[in-house]
């Protein structure tokens, strides 16, 4: 039987099985063999929380879902064109991602009288043999099997060739999407460097899946998704957290001091600190404390040396830091705290994805304490805005909110990569030595045009004062208890911060025109379904446009005017309506929520439909 | 050597730590005394102004860093000494000095003081301890002996009190010490001490709060009783106390008892590098109502020798910087799998 070969522009593929079977590096491979190739792609993995939950369970069900096009890609996508299901849990878990004409690959032996159990299944009821499935091409592959059988002369035992079943499911998938194993092949070689024996096997195996597809002629049809139309320019594929990461040695060695990362481990937000940590030889200093107080407060004495103290955490942990913000505010000293945000309250949904920490980021302290919050967009965005969370920390001596989620932080997508010598250059603003015949007293919170006082840090001749948390007169830091000066002081702290917009860039306008009938405000990591929703939209005729809010607070100075110019506003975010409370407070326009609180992303259909609702009812 | 003629050179005196603020304790309060030493100390230790900080928690006596005129931070209840481990790992060629109270160091800040002792940054930790929460006007401590009557406790606290030295040895400090607020000169000595040890230096300061908890060491400091409740740790010297030193300390098995010095042969010979001596006598801590009762130590209960972080961190970056080479921030940028198109 001869195979045709189709030609798609966007494939959404989603790997799930349990959390042992491999999923993730599967779907982290193929991603990297298409990021080559020239694909644009985004990826969103998904995990549960338990670390090893109970295998063939709903609950243990681990995914990969990537989405890759010859076209731009800005989601993870919508719905699964295949879904490759290593067991009868993971098909039960995501048949509603799926397509009506998806293509099934499902792994037999995860069907068994056993596993149909685990997922719940009644009485054994096989979704494979009982029709309901009819809808789908499903192909029934028993890939436990064919991988044991590949390595019957292996000398590995069962459960280590059993390891090998997500390379069999890999190399298919690479015959199906017509892709070269070669990328694969080094990464095998690099990862099993010490275990000849898991190089050959594992390498068997990939291939086997891929000759599996040339020879069973159950295929008809092998897929080409050509290379997207990109920038010309070096492109390497990047992680939300590892962006962030490499934002933030960006940004330190940009402005020459150290830096200092104070932590404690919390999902989504850890991958930070391993990335860090992997890079002493930028000089980072890497504290794994003992809580997120230690965490935040360790990263503070370090601003107070001249380094730059950056910690991380996400809802849980930040709450935990919230006092010693306010201290790092009061001191004028800079601080960046990265929320990767999660599913809330308390413990919430660790492994999910949520925007409900803005609202603590702006307010979530004692007293009247304004802090700059910005937001990532998408995984490669975390590296701009950490960046920038670092310029405006050390230019303005002031701690800094960097917000991302668990979307993008595990997200990943290509990246642009810019020159060092291109980044914007962050100025460090030393208090110099005191000439030893100067009579002039220091002042430790005397400010320049920016309302921002020097950074006189110990070990310099001459300056040596005292700050602290108390309320403290203006210019000279004493303690002061003076009502007019505390008054002065509270404003003068606002002031500062509001003085930042002057600043940032200018809010752009992502899609569509000026003025016109909608204007779609998202913020953080929206972006991509938002995006993907109003360029249809307008792609349709609509008279939509979009804007993506990075920097929260302050907000750029052209916000206002450029709301203004739109009939209806529509703010879709992952809380129930947080963004939505300081648009309609600060500019007094009737702006509309639209919000998802189900710990997933938005699709772009969810937020298309939303915004001709709108469309149409005006 | 070298030390001294920069001192010299330094040439600075008690005055030249003293600042232009006015000193808010109560008239009498202990911690005047302890700031008075720690001034006159500091032209000693031979290291310039600017490179001495001072960061204190919240409390009477976390008010500390404001009458030094060297780098000073007044920060947040119970957290000077995660500030300190940040500085330090970051600026380890400063002298760190952490002054905490006993609420602000064993209440909200326990869990700090034990872990930055384990980890052994070469900071001096100076607890200021008083038994009571003195700026919020009296309430028990971790300190407090039980059935103590405070406002918050008017018939008497609960809690056990913590051991304060016996706590820091077993999270493994790395020199633990015990003065007073009323014995100036044995306070010099255990600051000068404190800064000479390489590692945390924890040095417990007896301190009266006349106004909350007046006379709590009363025992330990006037005249009349002095001599028969305390005992002075010098190292190779035999435990000795009473009025002319005519008792010591010997030990029965692990059981310390005291015994008629004269007639004494094996009395203790106070040893700071002996661990397990040193848990016997952080163990000196009955109340002086009890029959029987040890005296209790002043002076050096243990010192050791450990790595400390910064330094080991440090390290861990010359090593990464001799393996890869100093980081390149465009090789960073660019990672190992880059693809072009043209
Ligand atoms: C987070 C927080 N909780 C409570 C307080 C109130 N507070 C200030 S000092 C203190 C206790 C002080 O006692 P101690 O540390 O023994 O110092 P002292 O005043 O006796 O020198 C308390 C409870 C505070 N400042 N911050
Ligand atoms: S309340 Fe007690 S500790 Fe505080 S200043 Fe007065 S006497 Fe000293």
């Amino acid at each position: 039987m001869a195979v045709s070969d189709e030609i798609k522009k966007a494939v959404v593929i989603l790997f799930a099985g349990d959390s042992g079977d491999g999923i993730q590096l599967a779907g982290s491979q193929f991603t990297t063999t298409a990021a080559l190739y020239g694909n644009d792609i985004s990826t969103f993995p998904n995990f549960p929380a338990e670390i090893r939950a109970p295998q063939g369970t709903l609950a243990g069900v681990s995914g990969f879902q990537l989405h890759f096009g010859s076209v731009k890609i800005y989601t993870p996508g919508d719905h699964c064109d295949v879904l490759v299901a290593m067991n009868a849990a993971a098909l039960k878990a995501n048949l509603k991602q799926l397509k009506e004409d998806s293509i099934i690959i499902v792994n037999t032996d995860g069907f068994d009288p056993k596993n149909l159990k685990l997922a719940k299944y009644n009485n054994g009821d096989n979704p494979l043999k009982n029709g309901s499935l009819e809808k789908y091409k499903i192909y029934e592959i028993d890939v436990t099997k064919l991988t044991r059988t590949c390595l019957a002369d292996s000398g590995l035992g069962t459960k280590e060739m059993d390891r090998s079943k997500n390379m069999f499911v890999l190399g298919f998938i690479y015959w199906l999407y017509n892709r070269t194993l070669d990328n694969t092949l080094e990464f095998l070689h690099k990862k099993f460097k010490t275990r000849p024996d898991l190089i050959d096997a594992n390498v068997k195996v990939l291939k086997a899946g891929y000759n599996f597809g040339d020879t069973t002629e159950t295929f008809t049809s092998r897929y080409h998704v050509k290379p997207a139309v990109m920038e010309k320019g070096a492109y390497r594929n990047i992680m939300g957290n590892q962006a962030t990461a490499i934002g933030l040695i960006a940004a330190t060695q940009k402005a020459g001091v150290t830096l200092f990362y104070g932590s404690y481990p919390i999902t989504p937000a850890s991958d930070i600190l391993h990335e860090l940590s992997k890079h002493k030889n930028f000089g980072v200093k890497t504290f794994q404390a003992e809580d997120e107080i230690a965490a935040v407060t360790s990263a503070i004495g370090a601003s107070f040396g001249g380094s730059l103290g950056i910690t991380a955490s996400s809802g849980p942990g930040i709450a935990l830091k919230g006092e010693a913000i306010g201290l790092a505010l009061m001191l004028e000293l800079p601080l960046v705290i990265c929320n990767v945000q999660r599913g809330g309250p308390s413990t919430g949904l660790p492994t999910k994805t949520e925007q409900s920490d803005l609202l603590q980021a702006l307010y979530g302290r004692n007293g009247e304490s304004p802090v700059p919050v910005i937001a990532a967009t998408s995984p490669s965005d975390c590296f701009y805005m950490a960046y920038e969370a670092c310029r405006i920390a050390i230019e303005h001596l002031t701690p800094v909110f960097f917000l991302s989620d668990g979307y993008i932080a595990n997200g990943s997508e290509p990246w642009q990569f810019p020159k060092s010598s291109d980044l914007l250059p962050i100025k460090v603003n030393f208090a110099k030595e005191k000439s030893p015949d100067s009579t002039e007293k220091f002042l430790p919170y005397k400010r320049n045009e920016k309302m921002v006082r020097d950074w006189a840090i110990p070990g310099t001749k001459g300056l040596e004062h005292r700050i602290g948390g108390l309320e403290k007169e203006n210019e000279t830091g004493n303690v002061s208890y003076d009502p007019d000066n505390h008054e002065l002081m509270v404003k003068i702290r606002s002031e500062r911060i509001e003085k930042i917009a002057d600043y940032i860039p200018l809010q752009k306008i992502d899609a569509g025109k000026e003025s016109g009938k909608l204007l779609v405000i998202g913020w953080g990591s929206t972006y991509g379904a938002i995006k993907t929703a109003v360029k249809e939209a307008i792609d349709e005729g609509y008279s939509v446009s979009h804007i993506q809010i990075k920097y929260i607070h302050p907000f750029p100075k052209n916000i206002e005017t450029l709301i203004k110019k739109f009939d209806q506003i529509l703010i879709p975010e992952m809380n129930s309506g947080q963004l939505i409370k300081v648009i309609r407070e600060k500019y007094l326009v009737d702006a509309k929520g639209f919000n998802k609180i189900k710990g997933m992303p938005f699709t772009a259909s969810e937020i298309k439909n939303k915004l001709l609702e709108l469309l149409s009812a005006s | 050597m070298e030390t001294k003629i920069e001192t010299a050179e330094l040439k600075l005196t008690a005055k030249d730590f003293v600042t232009d603020q006015d000193i808010r304790w109560c008239p009498g309060c202990g911690d005047y005394s302890i700031l008075k030493q720690v001034q006159s100390v500091m032209p000693e230790l031979g290291i310039p102004r600017e490179n001495i900080v001072f960061i204190s928690g919240i409390g009477c006596s976390s008010r500390f860093p404001y009458y030094m005129e060297t780098f000073g931070m007044h920060s947040i209840h119970g957290r000077a000494t995660a500030i300190a481990s940040g500085l330090k790992a970051t600026r380890p060629e400063l002298s760190v000095w952490i002054v905490t109270g006993d609420g602000d160091s064993l209440s909200i800040g326990g869990n700090h003081l034990i872990h930055l002792l384990r980890r052994n940054f070469n900071v001096n930790i100076l607890l200021f301890n008083n038994e009571i929460y003195g700026l919020t006007k009296g309430q028990y401590s971790p300190t407090s002996p039980q059935g103590k009557i405070t406002k918050s406790t008017p018939v008497g606290s609960i809690d056990h009190p913590f051991n304060p030295l016996a706590l820091c040895l077993g999270a493994d400090a790395t020199f633990v010490a015990r003065s007073m607020d009323r014995d100036p000169v044995h306070l010099r000595e255990m600051l000068r001490k404190a800064d000479q040890h390489k590692g945390t230096s924890l040095l417990e300061i007896y301190q009266n709060c006349n106004v909350f908890n007046d006379g709590a060491f009363e025992i330990f400091t006037e005249k009349g009783s002095k001599k028969q409740e305390t005992l002075f740790l010098e190292q190779g010297k035999p435990l000795l106390f009473g009025q002319n030193n005519e008792k010591g300390i010997q030990l029965d098995g692990l059981k310390p008892i005291v015994v008629e010095a004269a007639s004494a042969n094996n009395l203790w010979i106070h040893d700071v590098h002996d661990l397990s001596k040193a848990a016997l006598l952080t163990r000196f801590f009955e109340g002086a109502e009890t029959e029987n009762h040890l005296p209790r130590p002043f002076g050096i209960f243990y010192e050791t020798d450990r790595p400390c972080y910064e330094e080991v961190l440090q390290e861990q970056i010359e090593i990464a910087v001799n393996a890869k080479g100093k980081g390149n921030l465009d090789a960073l940028l660019s990672g190992n799998n880059v693809w072009t198109i043209s």
